[in-house]
C-alpha cells in the first residue's frame, strides 16, 4: 500500500478510530476526550490539506476493496470530492471546539462525541466515494450515526423528532438503494465518471432511466430537504446546537445536495440528463423549495426553526445551480455548497450561544441583545447578510454566478426566483438584526449565565467569529488562487471540457 | 386393484383420519394419539409399497425405515406425554390455552 | 501437515463430536459447563477443518461403514452444507459462551446435553445425502428443541413447547409420507440418485406437495407461522437464539436441497407460490412485529418476516438469487442470535421486556444496546452488514429477471424492519425514572452478544470469499444460470 492508496483511507480512519475509542472513555476523562477530539480534527485537516495539494498537482488518490461480485468499495479523490472533504474537515474542527464548550458538564458526552466523530467519518466517506455503492453505504451510515445525536437529549420531544427524522431518511435511503440496484443491472457499473456512464445505453432503457433519476433525486432529496421531503428538518432542531450546526451546514443536508450533484454530473452526465428532459423539472422543484422555505421562515418565532427553514431554502440553490445546466450556473451552485455551509454554521453557532448564555430561544426575546453580546451578534449579522447575498460577502458570489449562469443558459425565469428569494431572505433576517441592535434590552434575560467580563465562553465564541470572518474572506478573496470559487472553476472546466 | 394398493390406500386413510382428529380434538392425549395414528398410516404405506411384486421377496429398505420410524415415534410420544402432564400440572388444563395473542 | 488435516474424515467427526459431548455432559453434570464449552470449541475447529478439506479437494462424499448409496447411508458435504455448518458453528459457539453464564446450575445440567444433541442433529442433517436420514435428523432436532423450550419455567413456555412438538411431529409425518412415495417411485433414498432418475409423475407431484407442506410448516412460512412467535418468545434467551437462528433454518435447508437437486422445479407456479407466501410473510411479520409491546415477541415476529425473504429466491431461481438467500440466511442467523441474547440481557437487567419501559438502557447497558443496534443494522439490511449483501444480491437477481415486484417487497421489508427496530432503540434513549430493581448482567453475556453482532456486520466485508466457499461443488447450478 503506497501513499496514494493510503491517504483516502487515512482521511476516513482519522475520525473513525478516535470516534470508536471515545465510546470507551469514561465521562470523567475530559482531558483525554478533548485531546483525542482535537488531535483527530487537526490530523484530518492536515491530511486533507496534503490531498488537496496533491489533487491540484495531478496526483491520483484511490483505494479499492472488493465488496460484492463485480463491485468494489472505492474511495477516490477528485476535484469535486475535495471541495466537500475540505469543507467538512474545516467545519468539523470549528464545530468540535464549539461542541466541547457547549456540552461542558452535560451528561453522556462520550456517547455524543463518539457519534459526532462517526458522523463526520460518514460525511467524509461520502465525499470520497468513488462509486454509487460506496456513496449509498456512507449515506446510510450517516443516517445511523446522526440519529443518536438528534435524540441525544432523551426527552419525549427528542424521541418523536428522531422518529420523524428516521421515517424520512430511512425511506429516502430505501429509494436510493432500489434505484442503485436497478441502475447496476442496466449499466453494469456504478463508477462515478466525469460526464456520466449512461449515455451509451440503448434508447429502450430511457424510460427506466427517467424513473431511476426520479428515485435517486427523491432518495437524496430527503436529506437535501427538497419539498416535499423537508418535514424532518425543522423538527430535528431539538438536537443540541452543535448537532444542528453540523446537520445543516455540513453533514446531512449537504450530503443530499452533494449526492444530487454527483448523480447529475457523474452518473447521468449533465448533457445526457438534459437530453432526457429531467433537469428542468429538477430546477423547478429547487425553485419551489427556495421560495417555500423562505416563506415558511418568515413566520417562525423560534430562532432555530427560522434558521432551519432558511436552510431548506438555501440548500436548494445548490440543486438549482446544477439543474440549470450551464457552466456558470454550475459554478454558482457548487460554490454555494461551501458558502452556505460557512454562513449557516455561523448562524447556528450564534443561536446556540444565545440559548446557552442568555436562555434566548425565540426571536421575540432578542431585543437589544447586540449590546449585551456584541461579538456574537456581529458574527450573526455577517452570516445573515451573507445569506441575503449582500456584497462583498460569500453569499453574494454564489447568487451572482447563479444569476449569470441562468442568463447564459437562457433560463431567465431563474433571475426572478433569485430576486424574490433575496427579498424574502432580507424580510426574515433584517427584523432579527433590527431587534438585536436597535431595540432596548429587557430588564433581565430569560436564563442568564455569567462569564465574568467576557460575553460568553471562549470555546463558543471563537468558532463563530472565525466562521464569520471566513464568510467575509470567501467573498472578498473569491478570485484568489485556491479559493473555493477558483476550485469550483477547476471542477467545472473538467465537466464541461469540449 | 391389488392387495398392495389396498393396504397403501388404507395407510393414507389412516393418515387422513389422524390428521382430522388432530385438528378437531382439543384434548392433548387425543392429539398425541392422533399423531400416532397418522404415523401408523405412514408406516403402513411404507410396508405395503415394499411388497411390490408378489413373486419377488419384499424390499428390506422400507422395513428398516419403518423400524427406525417406530423408534422415533415411541420417543416422541414419550416426550409428548410427559410434556402433557407438565402442562396439566402447570395450567390445570388438559388442552392448550391460547396465549399467542399477547 | 496439510495432508494430515485434509486426510481426517471431518464429516464424521462433525457428527460424532457433539454426540459424544452431549453424552459426556449428561454423564458428568457437575462439569457440564466446561465440557460444553470445550466441545463447542472442538466442533468449531472441526468445521474449519472441513472447510479446508472442501477448499483443497472439492465436495466430499463419505459412505458410512463402506456400504455405499442405495443400501447404506451416505454423508455429503459441499458449499451449501458448509454454509449451514459454519452458521451453526458461529451461532453455537456464541450461544455456548453466553449460556455458560445464563443458566443456573440446576438448569445447566439439562441444557448442555440437550444443546449438544441438538447440535449433533443439526450437523447430521446438514451432512445427510439421504432423504430418510434427513427425516431422522429432523425428528431428533425437533425433540431436542422442544425439550429446550420446556426448560423455561411457567405455563406459557410449556404450552408453546407442547404446541411446537405437535406441529413438529405433524410436519415430519407429512415429510415421511413424501419420502415413502419417492422411494416407491425411484427405488432410492439418495439425493444424487433421485436427481438422476427424476420424472414428473403424479406420485412425484404428490410427494413434492407433501414434503413441501411438512417442511414449510416447520420453517414457519406464512401462514403456517402461528406456532413460532410464542415458542421463540417463551424459551430461555439462548434457546430462543438457537431456535430462530438455526432450527427453522434446518427445515429450510432440506427444502432448498430438495428443490435444487431433486425437484428441479424452478420456473413453475410452485416457485411463484412460495415467493408470494414469502412476500406476505415479509409484510405480515413486519407489521405484527411493529404491533408488539414485548421485546421478545417483536424479535420473534421479525424472524417470521426474515424467513419470508429466503423464499423470494424460489420464483427467481438464479444462481445469484440462491446465493443472496443463503447470505441472508447466514447473516440473519447470526444477527438474530445476537438480538435474542441482547434481549435476554435486557430481560435480566430490567426484569421485564416491555418496550415502552426500556428507559435509559442506552446509558446503563451500553454494550448490550450496541449489540442490539448492530444486529438490527444487519436485520434491516443496511450496509455494510451481511444482511445488506444478501439483500443486494436478491435485489439484483429480481431486477435482472425483470420481476421488480420482489425488489419492492425487499425494500418494504427493510422499511418495516427499520420501523420496529428503531421503536425499541428510541425508547432505550429516553430518560424515565427508575421504577424497578436492577438485575446484574454478567459481562460474558454482554460480550457474547456484542461479538456475534459484530460478526454479522463483518460478514458484509468478506462476501467475495464467502460466496466462493458457498459455491464449492456448485450446489446452485452453474454461473451462467445467474
Amino acid at each position: 500500500m503506497n501513499w496514494e492508496t493510503a491517504l483516502p483511507l487515512l482521511i476516513v480512519l482519522s475520525s473513525l478510530i478516535p470516534g470508536l475509542i471515545i465510546f470507551f472513555l469514561a465521562e470523567k476523562q475530559v482531558v483525554a476526550r478533548i485531546t483525542l477530539n482535537m488531535a483527530a480534527a487537526l490530523i484530518k485537516l492536515a491530511l486533507v490539506g496534503v490531498m488537496l495539494w496533491g489533487v491540484f498537482h495531478g496526483h491520483h488518490y484511490e483505494i479499492r476493496l472488493p465488496f460484492l461480485p463485480g463491485l468494489d468499495l472505492v474511495l477516490r479523490a477528485d476535484p469535486l470530492s475535495m471541495l466537500f472533504v475540505t469543507l467538512s474537515a474545516s467545519l468539523w474542527l470549528a464545530t468540535t471546539v464549539y461542541a466541547i464548550g457547549y456540552l461542558e458538564d452535560s451528561p453522556n458526552r462520550s456517547r455524543f462525541f463518539g457519534f459526532f466523530s462517526l458522523c463526520v467519518t460518514a460525511t467524509v466517506g461520502l465525499a470520497l466515494a468513488g462509486n454509487l455503492l460506496t456513496f449509498v453505504l456512507f449515506y446510510e451510515l450517516l443516517t445511523l450515526t446522526t440519529y443518536p445525536l438528534v435524540v441525544h437529549r432523551g426527552t419525549e420531544v427528542a424521541r418523536l423528532a428522531g422518529r420523524k427524522y428516521l421515517i424520512y431518511t430511512v425511506g429516502g435511503g430505501a429509494l436510493l438503494l432500489l434505484a442503485t440496484v436497478w441502475l447496476y443491472t442496466l449499466a453494469g457499473t456504478l463508477e462515478f465518471t466525469a460526464r456520466g456512464f449512461l449515455s451509451g445505453l440503448d434508447a429502450v432503457h430511457y424510460p427506466a432511466l427517467i424513473i431511476i433519476f426520479v428515485l435517486l433525486i427523491a432518495g437524496l432529496g430527503v436529506k437535501a430537504a427538497l419539498i416535499p421531503f423537508h418535514g424532518w428538518l425543522p423538527q430535528a432542531m431539538v438536537a443540541p446546537a452543535p448537532v444542528s450546526a453540523l446537520l445543516h451546514a455540513v453533514a446531512v443536508v449537504k450530503a443530499g445536495a452533494f449526492g444530487i450533484v454527483r448523480v447529475v454530473y457523474d452518473v447521468f452526465g449533465i448533457e445526457f440528463a438534459a437530453s432526457l428532459g429531467v433537469t428542468l423539472p429538477l430546477a423547478i422543484l429547487a425553485s419551489a423549495t427556495i421560495i417555500y422555505g423562505s416563506l415558511r421562515a418568515l413566520f417562525q418565532d423560534d430562532l432555530k426553526r427560522r434558521l432551519a427553514f432558511s436552510t431548506v431554502s438555501q440548500v436548494s440553490y445548490i440543486v438549482l445551480g446544477v439543474a440549470v445546466a450551464g457552466p456558470i450556473a454550475t459554478i454558482g451552485g457548487l460554490v454555494h455548497l461551501v458558502h452556505q455551509g460557512v454562513q449557516k454554521i455561523t448562524l447556528f453557532f450564534c443561536a446556540g450561544i444565545l440559548a446557552e448564555t442568555l436562555g434566548i430561544h425565540k426571536i421575540s426575546e432578542m431585543n437589544g441583545v447586540g449590546r449585551r453580546m456584541p461579538w456574537t451578534m456581529a458574527a450573526f449579522t455577517i452570516g445573515a447578510f451573507g445569506m441575503i447575498g449582500a456584497p462583498p460577502l460569500a453569499g453574494f458570489i454564489s447568487k451572482w454566478y447563479l444569476g449569470l449562469g441562468a442568463l447564459d443558459a437562457g433560463q431567465n425565469w431563474v433571475i426572478f426566483i433569485l430576486a424574490a428569494s433575496s427579498l424574502l431572505n432580507a424580510a426574515y433576517f433584517l427584523p432579527i438584526l433590527y431587534r438585536a441592535w436597535f431595540k432596548a434590552p429587557p430588564a433581565s434575560w430569560p436564563d442568564e449565565r455569567s462569564f465574568g467580563k467576557r460575553e460568553t465562553a471562549w470555546a463558543l465564541l471563537a468558532p463563530a467569529v472565525i466562521t464569520a470572518a471566513l464568510t467575509l474572506g470567501l467573498g472578498l478573496l473569491a478570485s484568489m488562487p485556491y479559493s473555493p470559487l477558483e476550485w469550483v472553476r477547476f471542477i467545472t472546466e473538467q465537466e464541461y471540457a469540449p | 386393484m391389488s392387495g398392495v394398493f389396498l393396504y397403501a390406500l388404507l395407510g393414507v386413510g389412516l393418515f387422513v383420519l389422524g390428521l382430522y382428529a388432530l385438528i378437531i380434538h382439543a384434548h392433548l392425549l387425543r392429539k398425541i394419539l392422533a399423531i400416532n395414528v397418522m404415523g401408523t398410516g405412514v408406516f403402513l404405506v411404507l410396508v405395503a409399497l415394499a411388497a411390490g411384486n408378489p413373486d419377488a421377496p419384499p424390499d428390506p429398505v422400507p422395513h428398516a425405515m419403518v423400524i427406525t420410524g417406530i423408534v422415533v415415534a415411541v420417543s416422541a410420544t414419550a416426550l409428548a406425554l410427559i410434556l402433557m402432564l407438565k402442562v396439566s400440572v402447570a395450567t390445570g388444563k388438559n388442552h392448550l390455552s391460547d396465549s399467542t395473542r399477547d | 501437515m496439510t495432508g494430515d488435516i485434509v486426510g481426517i474424515p471431518w464429516i464424521v467427526v462433525l457428527i460424532v463430536l457433539p454426540l459424544t459431548g452431549g453424552m459426556a455432559c449428561f454423564l458428568f453434570p457437575t462439569i457440564s459447563k466446561s465440557l460444553g464449552l470445550i466441545f463447542a470449541l472442538a466442533i468449531f475447529t472441526a468445521v474449519v477443518g472441513l472447510g479446508w478439506q472442501l477448499v483443497e479437494q472439492g465436495a466430499q462424499r463419505y459412505a458410512i461403514g463402506g456400504w455405499g448409496a442405495s443400501l447404506g447411508i451416505d454423508l455429503y458435504a459441499d458449499g451449501l452444507s458448509l454454509l449451514m455448518l459454519v452458521t451453526a458453528a458461529l451461532v453455537g459457539l456464541g450461544v455456548s459462551v453466553y449460556s455458560g453464564a445464563y443458566f443456573s446450575r440446576e438448569k445447566a445440567k439439562h441444557f448442555w446435553p440437550l444443546w449438544l444433541l441438538l447440535w449433533a442433529a443439526l450437523n447430521a442433517l446438514f451432512l445427510s445425502a439421504d432423504i430418510f436420514n434427513l427425516y431422522v435428523t429432523l425428528e431428533l432436532l425437533g425433540l431436542a428443541a422442544v425439550a429446550l423450550i420446556a426448560l423455561a419455567d411457567g405455563a406459557d413456555a410449556l404450552n408453546s413447547a407442547m404446541r411446537y412438538l405437535l406441529v413438529s411431529l405433524l410436519g415430519s409425518l407429512f415429510y415421511l409420507l413424501g419420502v415413502a412415495l419417492l422411494y416407491h417411485s425411484f427405488g432410492s433414498l439418495d439425493i444424487a440418485i433421485l436427481a438422476q432418475r427424476m420424472e414428473p409423475t403424479p406420485a412425484v407431484w404428490s410427494a413434492v406437495g407433501l414434503m413441501s407442506a411438512g417442511l414449510l410448516l416447520k420453517t414457519a412460512l406464512f401462514p403456517m407461522h402461528f406456532w413460532l412467535p410464542a415458542a421463540h418468545a417463551c424459551a430461555p434467551a439462548p434457546v430462543s437464539a438457537l431456535l430462530s437462528a438455526l432450527v427453522v433454518k434446518a427445515s429450510f435447508y432440506i427444502l432448498l436441497r430438495l428443490w435444487l437437486e431433486v425437484f428441479a422445479l424452478t420456473d413453475t407456479s410452485l416457485g411463484q407460490l412460495l415467493g408470494l407466501l414469502g412476500a406476505t410473510a415479509v409484510l405480515w411479520g413486519g407489521i405484527q412485529a411493529l404491533r408488539q409491546t414485548r421485546l421478545k415477541l417483536l424479535i420473534a415476529y421479525s424472524t417470521v418476516a426474515q424467513l419470508g425473504y429466503l423464499f423470494l429466491a424460489f420464483p427467481l431461481g438464479t444462481n445469484i438469487a440462491w446465493k443472496g438467500a443463503c447470505y441472508m440466511l447466514l447473516s440473519h442467523a447470526i444477527a438474530k442470535a445476537a438480538m435474542f441474547m441482547a434481549a435476554g440481557n435486557i430481560l435480566r437487567f430490567c426484569g421485564h421486556d416491555r418496550i415502552a419501559d426500556l428507559d435509559r438502557i442506552a446509558q446503563r447497558l451500553p454494550l448490550t444496546l450496541t449489540a442490539f443496534a448492530l444486529a438490527g443494522v444487519s436485520i434491516m439490511g443496511l450496509p455494510p452488514s451481511g444482511g445488506f449483501i444478501g439483500k443486494w444480491l436478491l435485489l439484483e437477481a429480481s431486477m435482472s429477471a425483470g420481476q421488480w415486484w420482489w425488489a419492492v417487497i425487499l425494500i418494504l421489508g427493510g422499511l418495516l424492519a427499520a420501523a420496529y427496530f428503531f421503536r425499541v432503540i428510541g425508547y432505550a434513549f429516553t430518560r424515565a425514572g427508575l421504577t424497578h430493581e436492577v438485575g446484574v448482567v454478567p459481562a460474558r453475556m454482554e460480550w457474547a452478544a456484542l461479538v456475534l453482532a459484530l460478526a454479522a456486520i463483518l460478514l458484509g466485508f468478506i462476501s467475495p470469499a464467502a460466496l466462493e466457499l458457498m459455491g464449492i461443488g456448485t450446489p446452485f447450478g452453474g454461473e451462467r444460470a445467474g
